[in-house]
This record gives C-alpha cells, structure tokens and sequence, in this order.
C-alpha cells in the first residue's frame, strides 16, 4: 500500500495561529478533532461546530457564504470530512462564492477511530484535488511561518488550503453538541434569529 | 417533458415562502422549477454533485437567515439518510420536493427498489412525509408544507407522484434526456 510522508505541523498551534482575533469571521468546523482544535482557540457564537453529518461541512460553509454575502466564511474540517465530501468541492467551485474558504487539517488518519490512514495518507493530494474541481487558488501549508502567511488570506481569497499537520493526537476540548442551541446563537449573532 | 400549469404554480408557492436558494440534482420531472430558478434573477440555483449536499446547504442558508429547498428524485432520497440528522439535530427547516420513480409505469427497474423505500426511509430518518398526486393540489400542498417547515422548523418532504409527472419515456433509438 502506498504512504505519504507525516507532515509535522501542531494542530492546536496552527488552528490558534488561522484564528487569531476572529473579528466577525463565521466559522464552520467539521467532526472530530478540528471541533475541538476550534474551540479550544476560543469558543465563540461564530462557531458552528458539526459532530455528525460528515461529509457535509464544506456545503454548510457555502449555504452560509450564500446567505451572506457580506460576511467571510471559513470551513475548517479534517482530512476524513473533505474526503467523504469530495463532490462539494465541485459544486462550490461551479457556484463560486468569493466569501468562502477551505482550511484542511489534513494529518491522513481518521484520528476519532483509532488513527487509521486515511486516503490523504496514502494516496491523494487534496490540493490538486480541490484545483482539478476548478478552486481558482489552493495553497498547502507545511510551516508555520506558511500557516501564519495563510491567516490573512483565508479572510480574504476563495482560498482552498491543506495544512500538513503531524498525526499525534491531541487532548479532546469539547464545544457544545447541542445542535438547536449552536444554531439559535449563531443566528442571533447574525441578526437573522425569528422573534 | 412538457411543462405543466401546476408547476408554475409550485414555483410561485416557493417564491411566496421565500425560498431564495435551491439544490438540484438535475431531474426531468423538476425541469420546469430548476429552468426557472436560473431564470429567475432573485433565486440562486446550486446544481449538486449528490442529493445530501443539498441537506447540508440548506443548513448553511438557514444558518446566514435564507431559505432553501432541495429538488431531487426519489432515488437521491438513500443518499441523504445521515445528512438528515443535521437538520433534525439542529432544530432547523428543511423542505425538499421529490419526484417519484419506480411507482407508476416505470420502465426502468433500478429506480423501483429506492422508490419504493422513499417514504418509510424518510419517515424513519424524521421527515414530515406528504404526498401530491393531483395536479389541481400540488401547489397548495407545496405552500403547505413550506409553512410547515420553516415556521414549525422540522424537515418536510413533497412527494410528487410518478402519475402526476408522467413516466419517462424509454423509446429505442431516441435519445435519451
């Protein structure tokens, strides 16, 4: 079976560094360790933090952008998200939303299960994935001198972007799970919560 | 297929429940509604590479305040079944308008087993199930269950029976649409 090497990033470290002072950015994270790598930056009502529906993260991210055109969207999510949802990288691509962009913490394991490899570990390169679907920029990160370049543009371009993080696990911190709860107090952070 | 009065009315029901955003999977039952979303330069219409994106966006809309719906035939309904937990965790709308296959005159033998499925699957997944097979009520149920939906905020689906849309025509040597 093929394998591609570890990348060694820290995951908290990097996650902390993409969202130093959030300001209003709204922020979509996918199951798993980047929920936790999210909120232990710093819980916030623009986090919206899935634990189930995997695969779907980035969508959530473009129905967000499309809804509001006015705000930045960031989707963080893992390997193992991004590649059960590998068709929303097309459908973004072919709808375009300016707003929106795609961190990866791509370590190429399914670290929730038991560190299994997953694809990104052994075969695929998400980057070129996301720019053969049409992304009109992508970027892969292997530093954190790369990762802190990546902080302004993540904000700024339709930016699709793999961060080569190492596989070691790190100490669960865990945001709200309740669903109906998350919502509410990001739509009223919004402005857009039903009387 | 031509299209039929009933489906401007459909269309006009979605634009008074202020659905400002629609998913499809392209299908020729839902012609008409996807031609006039893109038409329609107050409605964007996503075209999706597979049926639960469209659960996902329509949590997104939700989410930034705008309302969505899902277009897809009935054999997308199995690919949607744990996206629906979004937003039935979430507490948050979802309507979707299935057109069925594999019910009525149906040439095509790999659309009846998901066919016969969509309405006990979707029920089990907890989705509000209703079912339009006359064409003088499809618009009044559409208007309906988006009540339904985005005011009582649980996930609705139509079903827009075989019978009410036609069956496809499979004829040897046309091409196929």
């Amino acid at each position: 079976m093929n394998r591609r090497n570890d990348g060694t990033l820290d995951r908290r470290a990097a996650v902390a560094a993409l969202l130093r002072d959030p300001g209003e950015l709204l922020v979509v994270t996918g199951l798993g360790a980047p929920s936790y790598d999210v909120a232990a930056a710093g819980d916030r009502p623009q986090n919206f933090y899935l634990w189930g529906a995997m695969g779907g993260t980035a969508m959530v991210g473009l129905g967000i952008a499309l809804a509001q055109k006015h705000r930045r969207v960031l989707v963080l999510t893992g390997d193992g998200d991004m590649l059960m949802g590998l068709g929303s990288l097309a459908t973004i691509a072919a709808t375009g939303a300016p707003n929106l962009a795609i961190a990866v913490l791509d370590n190429g394991r399914y670290g929730e299960t038991g560190a299994q490899r997953s694809h990104t570990g052994l075969a695929t390169d998400l980057e070129a994935v996301a720019a053969g679907c049409g992304w009109p920029v992508t970027t892969t990160a292997s530093s954190m001198a790369e990762v802190e370049g990546l902080r302004e543009r993540l904000r700024r371009e339709s930016l699709f972007a793999v961060l080569r993080i190492a596989p070691e696990a790190q100490p669960r911190h865990l945001p709200p799970r309740d669903g109906a709860y998350m919502t509410d107090r990001f739509r009223r952070a919004l402005g857009v919560a039903a009387p | 297929m031509p299209s039929r009065p009933w489906q401007a009315e459909v269309y006009a029901a979605l634009k008074s429940a202020g659905v400002r955003l629609i998913g499809y999977v392209p299908d020729a039952g839902h012609a008409h509604l996807i031609e006039a979303a893109h038409a329609d330069p107050d409605m964007l219409a996503v075209v999706l590479t597979t049926e639960e994106e469209g659960i996902a966006l329509a949590a997104g809309a939700w989410l930034g305040g705008q309302r969505a719906t899902l277009l897809m035939q009935s054999s997308g309904v199995g690919n949607c079944i744990n996206m629906l937990s979004l937003p039935v965790n979430c507490r948050m709308p979802f309507l979707t308008l299935v057109t069925m296959r594999g019910e009525w005159a149906e040439f095509n033998p790999w659309q009846v087993p998901m066919g016969t499925a969509t309405p006990a699957v979707l029920t089990a997944a907890g989705v509000h199930v209703r079912r339009a097979d006359r064409p003088e009520d499809v618009a009044e149920l559409v208007a309906a269950c988006a009540a339904l939906a985005f005011d009582s905020q649980v996930p609705v689906a139509v079903l827009f029976s075989q019978r009410l849309i036609g069956a496809k025509v499979f004829a040897p040597g046309e091409p196929g649409k």
